[in-house]
């Protein structure tokens, strides 16, 4: 058997998604720019779509939704453009994120920093959430944008971004939420509360590869990043992406269509394989689960390293994640359980299971089952489960 | 770059079937109890290494025999990914046998070699093998406390790179014998920074004392501080390249080094006047002093001497006139 439980990473795309993209691979690959049949006959399927996009975060059509090649471009894309508008010019000289961003926000916000922007980190209580003062805490006359993600993608955490985005407006700070993690998982709509700019990415919710999208308020439209044949309106130039911009839209709607089912029964079925997951003793959920995506577990069993956990499961078929040492090739501990000031034994240990709307009970029972028996065997590896002989300093070396 | 790190991949499958069947069955995972060591008639050593908290932990048991010094049983535990479990495994495999002496002989090069399936293949990926160096301290701790001593007297040089076992010693003899200016040639040169990157610059997996952005930042100070001498000379720049005080200079040190001790042992001794450009010809006009001045040799001879000396060393244009 083999399980996929690794949602927060990519997701199986949905085969009407596939359906829906096909024909216009082979049968209509015009450039919809030009100014022929081939072209034209691209167009209503394009228009579609984009509706499906903007109903599916309830955007008014006068704001715009531009779609890009995926979530780093959109995020890189907000700050980038903040910087040559608001920083290089002086008329502010700071950002706010949070420190467990998506590496297309925390890379780029170092970047900009290094081109001369402040930029505040805001830290991540012992829950993995946010405090939305702290929002508050740091703004200045001089700070430009705050971009705090909507859901973590390690632990699952919703963030207040309602909370954050009111802040804002009270500031005339301009809010930017990523928002891949939300998409499909929460209801989301950029009318019920202040934001500026919005990520998304097609393929966290059973859609395509390759195709992004940045949702950006009427009157706070950015500098483009992609400058060329001025596709997108001249906001985001390059041939359009045809079958994924459809797929993006076909996709949009299934993921509002099935977020009842995800919010009820998938959360049902992640909350049942958490309780018995937490029966093994000395195993640890930061978050609490009603402040979660409902898909979403990031788990520590003590004494098993991430990585060794991943090897165990792949090796019956269940596909799960880590980003502690040694499973990424950065080799280091995992950035949210450092920031969440989890005891520093745990930082190796966690290992996330994210669900999707195609993942069965039948599934959760075989996994619960493989991974009963890898933190039976890998403890048994584990020197921090070891036994240690009487009068024997079980205490470490500091070696790292 | 390349397309290989374009695209990357996943790290366990360029993991040896050695590897991956010691991760799936470790031989040697397990404890000696003292009951066990006592009915050997050894001694027992249980040594730790690493921290949880650093994602990387190995504690290691041996059954030493008192007499011989030898390791007749070997066994570990860790907390690690599946290279630090195999490996922790290869080396408890290697330990058993030897003498303490000859154990504390073993490197994580060794136990990474002894887990290849094919001699050229390397049997982890390059940022996996630090997994092995833990391998290699445990060892020495192990020993240490055996013999009672203390662990730093088994290090007989400051290592920078400890995946590659480079030491100090040998990357600041490469970087300067080579002229180094990239971490990328220091790594082809001495495999250093090639495997877990934490001694390449701060920030990797591991806090190191030296990195290899100081040594070339140090040589870099280096070779500033010969330039600023060299260029008051004007050494190693060509000559038609140099400003005139670093033309009269190296003219003056070429007559020093080779013509001026023979023209003063016959009493006389010279003087460069000038040194002018003409068409293709530096022109450098001398006045011979003392003796020399009217000597029949100084237009001939002496003059051919100088001459071919400034143009072997300096440039083959060179002219002299004696005025």
């Amino acid at each position: 058997m083999r399980v996929y439980l690794d949602n927060n990473a990519t997701t199986i795309v949905d085969p009407h998604v596939f359906e829906a993209m096909e024909p216009y691979f082979v049968q209509r690959y015009g450039n919809p720019n030009s100014l022929h049949s081939f072209a034209s006959e691209t167009h209503p399927a394009i228009k579609q779509a984009m509706e499906k996009i903007y109903a599916g975060i309830h955007a008014p059509k006068e704001d715009s939704v531009v779609i890009t090649s995926c979530a780093t471009e959109s995020n890189n894309w907000v700050l980038k453009s903040i910087y040559f508008q608001y920083i290089l010019t002086g008329r502010k000289n700071h950002i706010i994120i949070s420190e467990v961003e998506h590496p297309s926000i925390i890379a780029t916000a170092k970047f900009i920093e290094s081109m001369g922007c402040r930029v505040t980190y805001l830290p991540i209580n012992h829950e993995g959430l946010i405090d939305p003062q702290s929002v508050r805490d740091n703004i200045t006359d001089k700070t430009a944008l705050v971009s705090v993600m909507w859901a973590n993608n390690e632990t699952g955490a919703i963030f207040p971004v309602e909370e954050i985005g009111a802040i804002c407006a009270e500031h005339n700070v301009l809010f930017h939420t990523d928002a891949v993690q939300a998409i499909g998982k929460l209801p989301v709509d950029v009318q019920s509360f202040n934001v500026d700019y919005l990520t998304m990415s097609a393929h966290k919710f059973h859609g395509p590869k390759g195709v992004g999208a940045l949702y950006m308020k009427k009157g706070k439209e950015l500098l483009p990043l992609l400058h060329g044949g001025s596709q997108m309106g001249g906001y985001r130039s390059g041939t359009l992406n045809v079958p994924g911009i459809i797929g993006m839209g076909k996709a949009m709607e299934q993921a509002v269509d099935a977020l009842d089912f995800e919010m009820s029964e998938i959360r049902e079925l992640r909350d049942a394989f958490e309780d018995e997951l937490l029966k093994i003793p000395d195993t640890f959920v930061v978050t609490p689960r009603e402040k979660r995506t409902p898909n979403t577990i990031l788990i520590s069993f003590r004494g098993i390293e991430g990585e060794s956990m991943l090897w165990d499961l792949n090796r019956e078929g269940v596909a799960a994640s880590t980003g502690s040492a040694c499973a990424s090739e950065d080799l280091e501990s995992n950035p949210v359980m450092e920031a969440i000031g989890a005891d520093a034994d745990l930082a190796h240990t966690a290992v996330r299971f994210s669900l999707s709307r195609y993942t069965t009970k039948e599934e959760m029972d075989y996994t619960l089952e493989v991974v009963k028996r890898a933190v039976e065997r890998l403890r048994s590896i584990s020197s921090s489960y070891a036994y240690a002989p009487e009068g024997h300093e079980s205490g470490l070396d500091s070696h790292h | 770059m390349g397309m290989d790190s374009l695209i990357g991949g996943t790290i366990w499958d360029e993991y040896s079937q050695k590897v991956t069947d010691l991760m799936n069955n470790p031989k040697n995972m397990g404890e000696i109890t003292k009951e066990q060591a006592d009915a050997m008639g050894a001694k027992l050593i249980v040594a730790d290494f690493g921290a949880e908290s650093c994602g990387d932990a190995v504690r290691l048991y041996w059954a030493v025999d008192p007499k011989t010094d030898v390791i007749l049983e070997s066994k570990f535990k860790s907390f690690g990914c599946g290279t630090a479990i195999a490996s922790s495994d290869t080396m408890a495999e290697l330990c058993k046998g030897k003498t303490v002496d000859e154990a504390v002989k073993i490197t994580n090069i060794d136990v990474e070699k002894a887990m290849r399936d094919t001699p050229d293949v390397p049997a982890v990926p390059p940022q996996k093998m630090h997994c092995s160096v833990m391998a290699y301290d445990v060892i020495k701790k192990a020993a240490a406390q055996y013999k009672g001593v203390d662990m730093a007297s088994f290090e007989e040089e400051i290592i920078v790179c400890e995946c590659a076992r480079v030491s100090l010693s040998t990357l600041k003899e490469v970087i300067r014998l080579n002229d180094l200016t990239t971490i990328e040639q220091i790594t082809d040169y001495t495999k250093a920074g090639a495997f877990c990157k934490s001694c390449i610059k701060p920030g990797g997996h591991e806090a190191k004392d030296i990195y290899l952005v100081d040594l070339l930042n140090e040589y870099e100070k280096e070779k500033m501080a010969r330039a600023a001498d060299a260029s008051a000379s004007g050494e190693g720049i060509d000559f038609a390249q140099m400003t005139i005080v670093q033309k009269l200079k190296a003219v003056d040190k070429v007559i020093d080094d080779n013509i001026r001790q023979m023209l003063m042992m016959d009493g006389g001794d010279m003087e460069i006047l000038d040194i002018k450009e003409n068409g293709a010809h530096f022109d450098i006009y001398i006045r011979y002093l003392g003796a020399c001045s009217g000597c029949a040799s100084s237009s001939t001879g002496t003059l051919f001497a100088i001459e071919n000396i400034l143009r072997e060393k300096l440039d083959e244009n060179i002219r002299v006139l004696p005025i």
